[in-house]
């Protein structure tokens, strides 16, 4: 299998020390006049994104072309999938005009794995349906360590439909291999007990104030009930009960730091005023994205 | 040509026989079994060393003729199953069309008849088209051959039609053969619901959705006196309650799959769909219970749920493939492997669950080596080791989780009805 970046739960600590190491390197980066290297130069990319996707799609474009290299995506509708050609037959195709790594989002869980066992080509794994989201447990990591010295022993609150998605998936066992504690928190429907179970540090609770109560860091995430597949929480009631307001912020730690992967839903996951916060680090997130990423195909390409 | 097949030893259950001796075979008939046979002109098989036992019967075989003959046919499917030791099948209706009918039934059976190379027997559908609904032609089905109904994958989820199916088939004398699950609980599932599925972020199917419907028809089948019979019994729940409505001598009886005994949801290979089936490969404690219920006698038969599916169809997206995987040619290997060996149950008890546990079930007349009996004859060997290259098997289909495993012991030649049907070169 060639070396791509599927998931976290499969890296060890130290792999995962040197991307955040090397993405600090190009943190100062993004704020000079001249941004681009020529590290990757000569080298192709192409983005294949099967399900929308307009900020993970450009920070991974934005990536690529600070590194040097040429990046090509291609946005494929889910319905052209149903009109024939198989996965296996798109990436074989994409495969032969030799890119040097293929980005991938896909709503179906595993599918870049499945891919990976006969595609020549690395892959890195942009979001596979509710399994994984890499790249984004990095740059989340990043932005929590540039305002702590460590992972370890901090309390990490993750609330929102953890059941489905990939995003608490890939922090979670990021957050289990350093150390760090989770605290899963949503309605019963959306936290199956079988998550305790995934990492180390685990905890799990249906009571939002339990959550947050000395946190360290409270992540929120997208809540899309209307895409479930049946009506596991009534959204009328989703934000009374788990949506994230100002006064929830005394109870966690006084430096706590609030997240979100985007695009927010205002007064559906957090409230406005929780957005706009000072402690609210959601567009450090977004520009650590670009770092992150130089990081994570400089290691699978370079 | 007669055969005698020589020194092996025989285990035939339906006569509580186990010895060595010869075992004669004339015309299409077992004519003796007894030290030292001989007969002019005969054919010699030595079986030293090996075991003698009646041919082995699977009960829920997916053969995809007529309609998807690209997955498999009667010929490539019967040609599998005598590699496996098989002498006889039943396979499930979910043809295209849909055996509903005594004309689909005729037709399989004839088909069968030209091409099989074992004895092949049809299961008729419950409900016309397998839509759950109006019942199909049972009576006349029964008549053009068919052994069993059953709407296997896609159940019947009324109630109330699956009362009427059960009276119907009674008053036929057919066994309704169920598979188990509540299709509102699994809808959207792609495997078991446990740590694997949540790890893997794959929808889940719970045991829950096979325990109610198990329930619902143990309870259906005292309310009408049917013969109900359970396919491919997963769950530690489902077991339990099978046992329970058995010893309160109800004329219930399941069947459990090689991959449910030896497999768990642990086990998969991720994402790789020849771990995809339904029901899904259940946990590790799903899993002993199988192997329990099998020890203790509440589960009377294996049974294969052979389900070829066409390479392009199971090399997608793992959600997106079909659900099933072929069995035929490793279920004995696998039954001794997980059954035997480790001394859950003996090598007698397993020949019962090829033949006599699946016989009570269907009522072919066959599954002794009683005189006079059809000469179909498994013969078998717990020494030999062999590697199942799953490119090289006799299905057309290449859906098997077990390609490249080697096991030791397997099936070392079958004859149906005093032919050999194939031999292990």
């Amino acid at each position: 299998m060639p070396a791509g970046l599927l998931g976290i739960e499969e890296l060890d600590r130290s792999e995962i020390e040197a991307i955040l190491s090397r993405a600090k390197d190009f943190q100062p980066l993004q704020s000079q006049s001249l941004k681009k290297l020529d590290t990757l130069r000569g080298k192709l990319i192409v983005n294949l994104f099967y399900e929308a996707s307009t900020r993970t799609r450009t920070s991974f474009e934005i990536a690529a072309k600070r590194m040097g290299a040429d990046a090509v995506s291609i946005t494929a509708a889910a319905s052209s999938v149903s009109k024939g050609e198989s996965l296996v037959d798109t990436l074989n195709t994409l495969a032969a005009m030799r890119p040097d790594a293929i980005v991938m989002r896909h709503s179906a869980s595993g599918a870049p794995h499945f891919l990976s066992r006969y595609l020549p080509t690395p892959i890195i794994n942009a979001g596979d349906g509710t399994h994984e989201h890499p790249t984004q447990a990095l740059l989340d990591a990043r932005t929590i360590l540039d305002r702590r010295a460590a992972l370890e022993g901090l309390r990490v609150a993750i609330i929102g439909d953890i059941a489905h998605s990939r995003v608490a998936r890939s922090n979670i066992h990021l957050l289990g291999k350093f150390g760090a504690e989770s605290v899963l928190c949503g309605p019963a429907s959306l936290l199956p007990v079988e998550l305790a179970k995934l990492a180390p540090g685990v905890r799990l609770t249906t009571d939002i104030r339990d959550a947050i109560r000395d946190a360290d860091v409270i992540m929120m995430l997208r809540v899309q009930l209307e895409r479930q597949h049946e009506a596991a929480f009534p959204a009328s009631e989703y934000f009374q009960f788990y949506g994230l307001r100002l006064e929830h912020m005394d109870l966690a730690r006084p430096d706590a730091i609030v997240m979100h992967p985007g695009p927010i839903n205002r007064g559906r996951e957090l409230s406005s005023e929780v957005a706009d916060f000072q402690r609210s680090v959601i567009l450090n997130q977004v520009e650590n994205g670009i770092a992150v990423r130089m990081a994570v195909l400089e290691r699978v390409i370079g | 040509m007669p055969i005698v097949i020589k020194n092996g030893r025989v285990i035939d259950p339906a006569s509580q026989a186990d010895r060595i001796a010869d075992v004669l075979i004339l015309d299409d008939k077992i004519a003796g079994v007894a030290p030292n046979l001989s007969a002019p002109g005969a054919e010699v098989f030595d079986a030293g060393g090996m075991i003698v036992a009646p041919g082995f019967i699977d009960i829920h075989v997916h053969l995809r003729e007529p309609g998807f003959e690209h997955a498999e046919t009667i010929e490539s499917g019967s040609r599998a199953a005598a590699a496996g030791g098989f002498t006889s099948i039943c396979c499930m209706p979910n043809t295209k069309p849909v055996n509903d009918s005594a004309t689909v039934t005729s037709y399989i059976v004839e088909r069968a008849r030209r091409k099989a190379a074992v004895n092949v027997f049809p299961i008729g559908a419950i409900t016309k088209g397998s839509e759950g609904e109006e019942l199909a032609a049972i009576g006349a089905m029964k008549a053009a051959g068919a052994v069993a109904i059953s709407d296997d994958g896609r159940p019947v989820m009324n109630s109330r039609v699956m009362r009427r199916a059960m009276e119907f088939a009674r008053s036929y004398e057919l066994p309704v053969i169920d598979h188990c699950e509540d299709l509102n609980l699994s809808a959207g599932g792609d495997m078991h619901e446990g740590l694997a599925s949540v790890r893997w972020g794959l929808r889940g199917i719970p045991s829950a959705s096979e325990d109610v419907m198990v329930a619902r028809d143990l309870v259906l089948a005292e309310l009408t006196g049917a013969r109900c019979h359970i396919a491919h019994i997963s769950t530690r729940n489902a077991v339990a309650m099978v046992e329970f409505t058995r010893r309160r001598g109800l004329a219930v009886t399941c069947e459990a799959t090689p991959h449910h005994f030896s497999l768990s949801d642990d086990q998969m290979r991720p994402y790789d769909s020849n771990y995809k089936m339904k029901p899904p490969l259940r946990s590790g404690c799903d899993a002993v219970a199988v192997v329990e219920g099998i020890a203790a006698g509440t589960i009377s038969a294996i049974a294969t749920d052979h389900a070829p599916h066409a390479g392009s169809e199971k090399m997608q997206e793992f959600e997106r493939c079909p659900f099933g995987i072929i069995g035929l040619e490793t279920a004995l290997s696998l039954a001794l492997e997980t059954l035997v060996y480790p001394g859950k149950i003996t090598v007698n008890r397993l020949v019962e669950l090829f033949t006599t546990g699946p016989e009570q079930v269907v009522r072919l007349g066959r599954g002794t080596l009683s005189p006079g009996a059809p000469a179909d004859v498994t013969i078998f060997d717990t020494n030999v080791t062999w590697t199942y290259d799953v490119n090289q098997s006799f299905s057309r289909s290449r859906n098997s989780p077990y390609h490249n495993r080697t096991f030791r012991g397997g099936p070392i030649a079958t004859i149906v009805n005093g032919q050999f049907a194939w031999r292990r070169e």
